[in-house]
């Protein structure tokens, strides 16, 4: 009954909106600017499809990066953790979600994407005034403002929540928080200001002084967070125990999940920072997906041979670093560079975490500097070598022809852009960190006792377990 | 005749007569390889063997550990997963049983597992106050 009735009514429809077209076709042109009035209507009809498209792969792009962080990431994290801890583990990331949120709404976007200077941006954006569904043309032409601003979100939310790794089972929940509100506000958006906001230092689309190549966030996201990671794991000390008492990861099963989420959601991360949904969004997801491939088998091969067996945790740690050190370059180059990107970073970043790391003798626990970090420091300078501007002529003459990228094209100088975009992010994580992590220390302590420790984040944090066991109701 | 005994904090009357503490009950406790469980179960049911509890442990005797490698680190495991079976057993279902787990548990390896028997002195049936071989 239903369907004839739709039916019928879509089909009455559809001869109503014939004969009104009929009706308009044999209206007389009756003079040029009703033909030009035509145009203009046909052209803002093109601009909203346009609109509508960029802003579709943008909201679910914005839902990927999020997806990232959780699950994502916290199932990974959360897996790698011993029992007692995993709830407090996934709960720094999930809290990550909240606090930065509210944060980025009151203070954050502002101080990112606002005018500012060359360093930070201003107070203009502050409680998202003037941030509206309007476009910003500086940013992006075809999304509504709101979009762009919900998106770059994302980033500042999973950015810290890579720090966490580093101090794992061993930091105070309220020291974290702190922690994490001071280091949004004085490290992560300077640098994302510096690298994608307007007037920014460091800005390749915006003629920053020295224009680094970036595309979705090598320095911004992973050498930010994963330098930052290595001065919390020296400054906060090893886990009680550590190196001598074994603390296997009580379930890479949940790691595993959490890093297919996290390669996913990656697509996301690297194919929505083309901020629409052209040609250069298929590029940079086809360069991700061929790069992690590579890296998952760079770290695989290397552990198979040094250490007699390919893992499931070598596997999935390989493509998060191929993740990370294709980020940069994502927007910049074609598959076949991804692939030499991958394989490069999966076989570095697996001798820092199984060989560097322990002769250093510095813990970090989840290995956020050795993946982030390294894989981040990596992909940036490997940009500078592989940037191709037939994917996308960042650079360009007086006249609008495109000019070399990478130094591969010929550009050699890019590479020394690469190093000041580097020597920023490094310097600006360990001095703001350092800076932080002293403040907080003072004031109200950043390690568990002891006894917490031992006793585990869960229980001590939280009050609760992320196991229950059933006998003890 | 009745007799008061005390477990714990509760006092139990029983209606069991004196001769049953004269019965002779032995609990068998087994630990075996984890692959050889339905085995031994199988093998135990065959026989007549009505009740067990099993539980998941972890242990060691001669057999050596071994190693596990998670992103470089090695890590030695020398506690190895491991099958641990309980039941308390009338005297004469006792060397069935044990010949039982050994033809089902037995692959001549080190690492299959022992068998430890061990006199009980008496046993009750929570459910209704049933006491010795009768609460088995």
């Amino acid at each position: 009954m239903n369907q004839i009735h739709i039916d019928r009514l879509i089909t009455i429809a559809f001869l109503v909106l014939i004969s009104a077209s009929t009706l308009r076709a044999q209206a007389p042109a009756s003079s040029a600017t009703n033909v030009d009035s035509r145009i203009a209507a046909l052209q803002q009809q093109v601009a909203d499809a346009k609109g509508s498209a960029d802003n579709a792969w943008m909201l679910t792009s914005s839902a990927l990066v999020l997806m990232m962080t959780g699950p994502g990431l916290a199932l990974f994290y959360g897996g790698l953790v011993r029992k007692k801890n995993v709830l407090a583990t996934m709960m720094q990331s999930f809290a990550l979600m909240a606090l930065i949120s509210v944060l980025w709404a009151v203070l954050g976007y502002s101080l990112a994407f606002g005018s500012g200077n060359s360093f930070i941006g201003d107070l203009h954006n502050i409680f998202l005034r003037g941030v509206g569904l309007q476009s910003d043309p500086a940013y992006s032409a075809t999304i509504p403002q709101q979009t762009f601003m919900i998106y770059q979100l994302m980033f500042a939310i999973i950015t810290p929540a890579l720090i966490t790794g580093a101090f794992a089972e061993r930091m105070k929940f309220s020291a974290m928080v702190v922690f994490m509100i001071l280091w949004s506000v004085l490290v992560y958006d300077p640098m994302a200001h510096m690298v994608w906001g307007k007037n920014g230092l460091l800005n390749a689309a915006l003629g920053g002084r020295f224009p680094t190549l970036d595309f979705a966030g090598g320095t911004v996201v992973h050498v930010t967070s994963g330098v930052s990671a290595l001065v919390c794991a020296i400054y906060l000390g090893r886990r009680l125990g550590y190196p001598k008492q074994a603390m296997p990861p009580h379930s890479v099963v949940l790691s595993v999940i959490g890093a297919c989420l996290l390669w996913v959601g990656w697509f996301g991360f690297n194919a929505g920072s083309a901020l629409g949904s052209g040609g250069l969004a298929t590029s940079a997801f086809v360069a991700t997906h061929f790069a992690t491939a590579a890296a998952a088998l760079g770290w695989i091969g290397a552990e198979w041979l040094r250490s007699g067996h390919p893992t499931t945790l070598g596997a999935i740690s390989g493509a998060v670093a191929g993740l990370v050190a294709i980020t940069p370059a994502s927007g910049f180059v074609g598959p076949m560079a991804a692939l030499v990107i991958g394989l490069i970073a999966g076989v570095v970043c697996y001798f820092m975490v199984a060989t560097v790391k322990a002769r250093l003798g510095y813990d970090d626990s989840l290995d956020a500097f050795g993946v982030h970090g390294a894989g981040g420091t990596l992909g940036a300078l490997l940009t500078g070598v592989f940037a191709s501007s037939s994917v996308n002529p960042i650079f360009k003459d007086s006249q609008g022809n495109p000019l070399p990228s990478g130094v591969l094209e010929g550009n050699v100088h890019q590479i020394v852009n690469q190093f000041v975009g580097l020597l920023i992010a490094w310097v600006l994580a360990i001095v703001g960190t350092l800076l932080i992590l002293k403040v907080v220390d003072a004031t109200m302590g950043l390690r568990v006792s002891a006894e917490q420790e031992v006793q585990g984040l869960d229980l001590s944090q939280h009050g609760e377990e992320g196991y229950y066991w059933e006998g003890s109701a | 005749m009745a007799r008061k005994v005390t477990i714990g904090r509760v006092r139990l009357s029983t209606r069991v007569s004196e001769d049953s503490s004269r019965e002779i009950m032995t609990k068998i406790e087994t630990i075996i390889q984890t692959s050889k469980l339905e085995a031994v179960k199988n093998a135990l049911h065959e026989i007549g063997v009505e009740g067990m509890t099993v539980l998941e442990v972890r242990g060691h005797g001669r057999q050596k550990g071994h190693t596990e490698v998670y992103r470089g680190r090695e890590y030695t495991v020398d506690l190895i997963p491991k099958i641990k079976i309980e039941m308390v057993l009338t005297d004469d279902m006792v060397e069935k049983a044990a010949q039982a787990i050994i033809s089902s548990a037995q692959t001549g390896k080190i690492g299959d597992g022992k068998i430890f028997l061990s006199r009980v002195d008496d046993a009750i049936r929570i459910r209704n106050i049933e006491r010795g071989e009768n609460a088995l």
